[in-house]
């Protein structure tokens, strides 16, 4: 019994020693050595500021950019320090109500357009912050975008086409748009 | 199902099944202590290890030493992360001045990590400090996942000893399991996984501008903090502008990539892996997807290797694919049917080349339905609980299947080194139940399986259901229990039945609406997940303890072949209707009758 627990002390020790502090200070070294941008959360730095991240979505609510996907973090959307899904259940009243309100809100800032709203654009994504939307949420948005900000609607698809990510290998994952890359490029491209 | 679809998932159980021979041996060679080449490298630290902690490596145990080993190990786990979380505001590594982790959390916590479930009542970045997440959490994904390989281990020497009664010594399989298997592939996994952006640093939360300012609606508080309510109690709100965030980043590669591989499944961050720094892209995903069973399924091939006859690795391995793939199929069709309601509101769910379509709650976009849907179905499957999407946002028969998958007692493919153990008790259920229709003596492997045993392999399969289903009971009788739900209907219900099951199976994943951090749930989901662990592992121990020192009996002309597809169908019966019909009525309560109303 002493044996055992003597050698079960130790070992955790041992253990810990190599698993919790070396292997994670070893991964540490390489990433920052050879991915320092894919480590330290491929931030988007313009004029010495961070404006985000390529990978952590940010809430739009002006009709001149392309909304990101509903966020259910709290106390306010894509709060990247408590990320979170809404966790309401298919057939809760609740969430029939929510999507509702964002269907309208989409009506609202666009009411010439009737076609059916993507349903990524009016549903929450379960880390609250999806960077991304589908190419189909972005082309529902391309005519409205294209009208606040007085651009050819085929310029504003190209700015789209630049920021779209295909499957990987044509095969695998989801193609998907990044919102926040492409309402910066859609600034830059009016010299903001 | 749409082509993509069917591509996915063919493509993920291809590669999958590709690599079950090369690890399978290897790891083979690893529990036989026959040199694999990394022990050049590595040998001295292993050694290190045993000169240390006073162990002599070649020392046999038999099963009641192995076992105490392990619950003694464990308990000294359980011990260190507890006291870890409750000092970690005085310890470095700290950089967002995170206070001590409550007494209940912590403990629910440290149980979760010890025992392999990784139940996540904690919320990653707003409770764990960097050393809490690396000392504690990542050093119990390596060596609780590193136990249940040992335990199998032994098991399958009790299954194939000619002699004698010892299965081997603990401390040398836990420490050639974390130093040749778990560690080498974490390693290449994590840098993998930080390449393709998942975060990696020591350094302190990034603050970032937004590029467009912004408003949301938050309570009102008094002076004292508390809400501010209106004349009908409703709470009263206010707008505040909103232009910075904070991004919370750290060391998650690393924790990840065993997280993933270990069937431990506990998040860096409280999203898990739906969190874009835990798993940022398509490559990610499927790297993440493929360690959930890879550990797992190689074991099937180890076993088969170690007693002697690979087919009875590769019949296992079959009846549990045959379940995965079924289960992906009926979740992937389920979610992407989508909500009903959503469509009555003018949106859009059909599949396209620009979307996927589909119930996208709780979903993310680079993952889609039939990524979602894969995850969750190999999750449950393994004991691994990671999730790359919000289950309670699934519809119900999206969300049966994950509970199904609970309710088979976590053996098609399982956790590493636990979920072939539990197979091998359904394989002994499943040749003493044929033995009884022929009225003959059943056995496996040459081993007669008599009364001792199947006393032993009753009392494993009898405490998931024992547990989960007597503390969801509990849970929606009490009003404690009822505080947590936050869905209503049978969706409630289905919350407090995962949860128990869940964490009785080491699973660790949710129907995560449920809000398990209050008292009540800390202390029933510690209770659930430690009894869950050990009574499911002391059994199998002792029946192979029965079992080595039996004679080898030769096949004949009466023995029951293992090997063929008529008992893979035979043990797929037994799984089913042992597992899954213990569950039936409870899941008639929860997701059924859900799905009943949703399309009416």
């Amino acid at each position: 019994m002493l044996k055992q627990l003597r050698a079960a002390v130790v070992m955790l020790v041992a253990m810990t020693v190599l698993t919790g502090l070396i292997y994670p200070a070893a991964i540490t070294g390489i990433a920052q050595l050879l991915f320092p941008y894919q480590a330290n959360g491929s931030l988007i730095v313009k004029n010495g500021t961070a404006v985000g991240s390529a990978l952590i979505g940010q809430p739009f609510d002006d009709p001149k950019y392309f909304w990101s996907r509903p966020s259910a973090t709290t106390p306010y959307p894509y709060n990247a320090a408590a990320s979170s899904g809404s966790n309401l259940g298919p057939t809760n009243g609740v969430l029939t109500q929510t999507v509702q309100a964002r269907v309208d809100a989409l009506h609202r800032v666009d009411p010439g357009n009737t076609a059916p709203i993507p349903v990524d654009l009016v549903t929450a994504s379960g880390s609250g912050l999806d960077p991304d939307i589908s190419p189909a949420a972005a082309e529902y948005q391309v005519p409205r975008v294209a009208r606040v900000r007085n651009m050819d609607p085929a310029t504003v698809r190209q700015l789209v086409a630049q920021n779209t990510t295909g499957r990987f290998l044509g095969l695998v994952g989801e193609p998907v748009v990044n919102v926040l890359e492409l309402n910066l490029a859609l600034d830059q491209a009016q010299g903001k | 199902m749409t082509a993509n679809a069917v591509v996915q998932i063919a493509i993920y159980v291809a590669v999958l099944l590709l690599l079950v021979k090369p690890l399978g041996l290897y790891m083979a060679r690893v529990y036989e202590g026959q040199p694999i080449g990394l022990d050049r490298v590595l040998g001295p630290v292993e050694r290190l290890f045993y000169k240390l902690s006073g162990v002599k490596s070649d020392e046999g145990m038999d099963w009641k030493t192995y076992a105490l080993a392990v619950i003694l190990f464990s308990l000294v786990s359980g011990l260190v992360v507890y006291a870890l979380q409750r000092l970690q505001a005085y310890l470095p590594l700290n950089p967002q001045s995170l206070g001590p982790v409550s007494p209940d959390l912590a403990f629910n916590t440290a149980v979760s990590f010890m025992t392999n479930t990784n139940w996540q009542n904690y919320g990653g970045e707003t409770t764990l400090t960097y050393l809490t997440q690396m000392a504690a959490l990542t050093v119990q994904n390596f060596v609780s996942a590193a136990a249940g390989m040992a335990v199998l281990a032994a098991v399958i020497r009790g299954f194939r000893s000619r002699s004698g009664r010892l299965l081997g010594n603990f401390w040398a399989d836990l420490t050639r399991g974390t130093l040749y298997i778990l560690l080498p592939m974490s390693i290449v996994v994590s840098i993998t996984l930080v390449s393709q952006g998942v975060v990696q640093t020591f350094s302190g939360y990034v603050t970032e501008t937004l590029l467009q300012p912004t408003t949301y609606q938050a309570p009102q508080t008094d002076a004292n903090g508390n809400p501010v309510k209106d004349a009908n109690d409703n709470p009263l709100m206010q707008t505040l502008p909103l232009t910075q965030t904070i991004v919370a980043v750290g060391p998650a590669a690393s924790q990840i990539a065993i997280k993933q591989l270990g069937t431990n499944g506990g998040g860096f961050f409280s999203a898990n892996s739906s969190h874009p720094f835990e798993n940022p892209n398509a490559v990610t995903n499927f790297v993440e997807m493929l360690s959930i069973l890879l550990i797992s399924a190689g074991l099937c091939y180890t076993f088969g290797k170690m007693v002697g006859d690979t087919r009875q690795g590769w019949a296992l391995l079959t009846a549990m694919t045959i379940v995965l793939v079924v289960l992906i199929g009926v979740a992937t069709v389920a979610e992407q049917n989508g909500n009903p309601a959503f469509t009555t509101a003018g949106v859009d769910q059909s599949a396209s080349a620009l979307q996927s379509g589909g119930n996208m709650e709780g979903k993310e976009v680079r993952f889609g339905i039939v990524n979602s849907a894969i995850w969750a179905t190999s999750t449950t499957a393994a004991s691994n609980g990671s999730v790359n999407s919000m289950h309670d946002s699934y519809t119900p028969l999206g969300g049966f299947v994950p509970l199904a998958m609970l309710s088979l007692a976590e053996v098609i493919f399982g956790g590493v080194g636990c979920g072939l153990y539990g197979m091998l008790i359904f394989v002994i259920i499943a040749v003493f139940v044929a033995g009884l229709m022929v009225g003959r003596t059943p056995e496996y492997l040459g081993k007669k399986i008599e009364s001792y045993e199947m006393k032993m392999a009753s009392l494993t399969f009898l405490i998931l259901p024992l547990l989960a289903l007597d503390l969801t009971a509990a849970a929606v009788v009490l009003d404690v229990g009822k505080a947590g739900i936050l869905n209503p209907g049978p969706h409630g219900f289905s919350e407090v039945l995962y949860a128990f099951m869940s964490q009785a199976d080491n699973n660790g994943s949710a129907f995560a609406g449920l809000n398990g951090n209050t008292l009540f749930y800390n202390l029933t989901g510690a209770f659930d997940m430690l009894f869950g662990r050990f009574f499911m592992m002391i059994p199998p121990l002792a029946i192979a303890g029965s079992l080595a020192g039996k004679k080898v009996v030769p096949p004949g002309a009466g023995t029951l072949p293992t090997h063929d597809l008529l008992f893979i169908v035979w043990l797929l019966f037994v799984v089913v209707i042992v597992g899954a019909l213990t569950f039936f009525p409870a899941l008639a309560l929860g997701p059924i009758v859900e799905q009943l109303i949703m399309i009416h």
